[in-house]
């Protein structure tokens, strides 16, 4: 459920679930979104203007066991954590059915199976409204703009890397190659788009690359060549951006 | 100008350089950092601001300086943001979802949090919250606790003092003013 409601933006006022109407065996629902079994359930009391120290677990367990079977019957995926919660309320709910102990001391506390649920909701609640006071404060802080950046190359380091660039750090590369004594074994065609593959995942696994350091790892001259080209075409097609931290340094690939 | 010969400088002249330098930095900056830069004390320096903070609130200007994640910063003011996001021409900016405001609550207040705390509080898993509070440098990692599992413990970085206009988090209203709050 987390997973699903992570990128929604939300309201605090407007997004919860709604009795649409209600009828004594049958309840309709406008689902609204719950941050977690703790949230619904605070909910489910609120509306059964329970009193959060007394709660009626009897009813609150069958709301709440309707509510999930509702957003199972709609497909709706719910975490773990929810069938945790149920759990816990029908166990409360048995507890409270069974006699007390005859074993105990008249003076004795006996303590209410309810106690821990309603230590927890409290205890949720706070942060319930921590995390409204957060999104107000936030809210306001969105009314607030400062000085739009200043261009400094510490910010932009995206100075031209141009084609010259590029053709140079490819000479370089060609030069060395040139010099070592090649035995090659075997013959392994690479093809362009192997090559891209190659070049993507490496990109996406760290963020960026080096050109340099990509190059080096590259054994034959033909190969070289499609990294090359490689290197064009994921620039032209992906949204990488190639950098040059300074004149004549390395050039490094970096996923925009 | 050498170092031998440098003059003085007014306390005018002081309190227009401390806004040029608040001006252009990109974070709010502090009273130690500009005394550094400009080689001065830093009572002097804070008193400066002090004169500067007055001049904004007389002026009555466009632009507010405040106090802002242990520094100064100049900002708008908030009751012009319509006009503002009409010449920029933005939206304000997604929000937060409900599960990651209250995950980054139980983190400001019970920092470091670890992943088992934040589950004991929310009742639910909450590991993509906490990715995108990571993500969006909210929080970060304050090293593993040295318990059963090592889980990684997590804080509130300086971006969010930034990005809920605090200046420190002292400046976080008592987790306990909610309780009443919440009946």
């Amino acid at each position: 459920m987390e997973q699903q409601t992570e990128q929604l933006t939300f309201d605090f006022h407007t997004e919860r679930a709604n009795i649409v109407s209600e009828s004594r065996d049958e309840i309709k629902l406008e689902l609204g979104k719950f941050a977690g079994p703790l949230d619904l359930l605070l909910y489910l009391i609120k509306q059964e203007q329970a009193n959060i120290f007394d709660i009626p677990i009897a009813r609150i367990t069958d709301e709440y066991l309707k509510y999930i079977r509702l957003m199972k019957s709609l497909d709706i995926a719910l975490a773990g954590d929810f069938i945790v919660m149920a759990a816990t309320l029908i166990e409360i709910k048995s507890k409270m059915l069974l006699p007390r102990e005859l074993t105990h001391e008249l003076d004795e506390e006996i303590e209410d199976p309810r106690q821990e649920l309603v230590d927890r909701l409290l205890e949720y609640e706070k942060f319930k409204s921590a995390a409204q006071m957060l999104y107000s404060r936030a809210t306001v802080e969105q009314a607030v703009f400062t000085r739009g950046q200043i261009e400094s190359d510490e910010n932009n380091a995206e100075t031209n890397a141009t084609v010259f660039d590029l053709i140079t750090v490819f000479q370089k590369i060609l030069a060395r190659h040139k010099e070592e004594v090649q035995m090659e074994i075997r013959r392994e065609e690479m093809s362009l788009s192997d090559m891209i593959k190659a070049m993507q995942q490496r990109i996406f696994q760290t963020n960026e690359l080096n050109l340099l350091d990509f190059f080096r790892e590259i054994s034959t001259r033909s190969e070289i060549v499609l990294a090359f080209i490689a290197v064009l075409e994921i620039v032209r097609t992906e949204s990488v951006k190639l950098l040059q931290e300074k004149t004549f340094g390395d050039i490094i690939l970096r996923k925009a | 100008m050498t170092e031998n010969e440098k003059q003085p400088r007014g306390v005018a002249e002081l309190i227009s350089i401390v806004e040029a330098l608040i001006f252009v930095a990109d974070e709010p900056v502090s009273a130690k950092t500009l005394a550094d830069v400009l080689e001065e004390d830093r009572e002097t320096v804070e008193a400066a601001i002090e004169g500067l903070v007055k001049e904004y609130e007389t002026r009555e200007g466009g632009l507010q300086l405040r106090s802002l994640a242990g520094g100064w910063q100049i900002s708008t003011r908030t009751e012009f943001h319509e006009e503002i996001r009409a010449f920029l021409k933005t939206r304000p900016s997604a929000k937060l979802s409900l599960a990651a405001l209250e995950t980054l609550a139980v983190i400001a207040y019970k920092q470091p949090a670890t992943v088992p705390e934040i589950l004991e509080i929310r009742g639910v898993q909450s590991a993509s919250a906490i990715k995108t509070l990571l993500d969006k440098r909210l929080i970060v990692s304050k090293g593993r606790k040295e318990t059963v599992g090592r889980p990684m413990q997590y804080g509130t970085s300086k971006d969010f003092l930034i990005q809920f206009g605090l200046k420190d988090l002292s400046e976080l209203p008592s987790i306990e003013d909610f309780e009443d709050l919440a009946q």
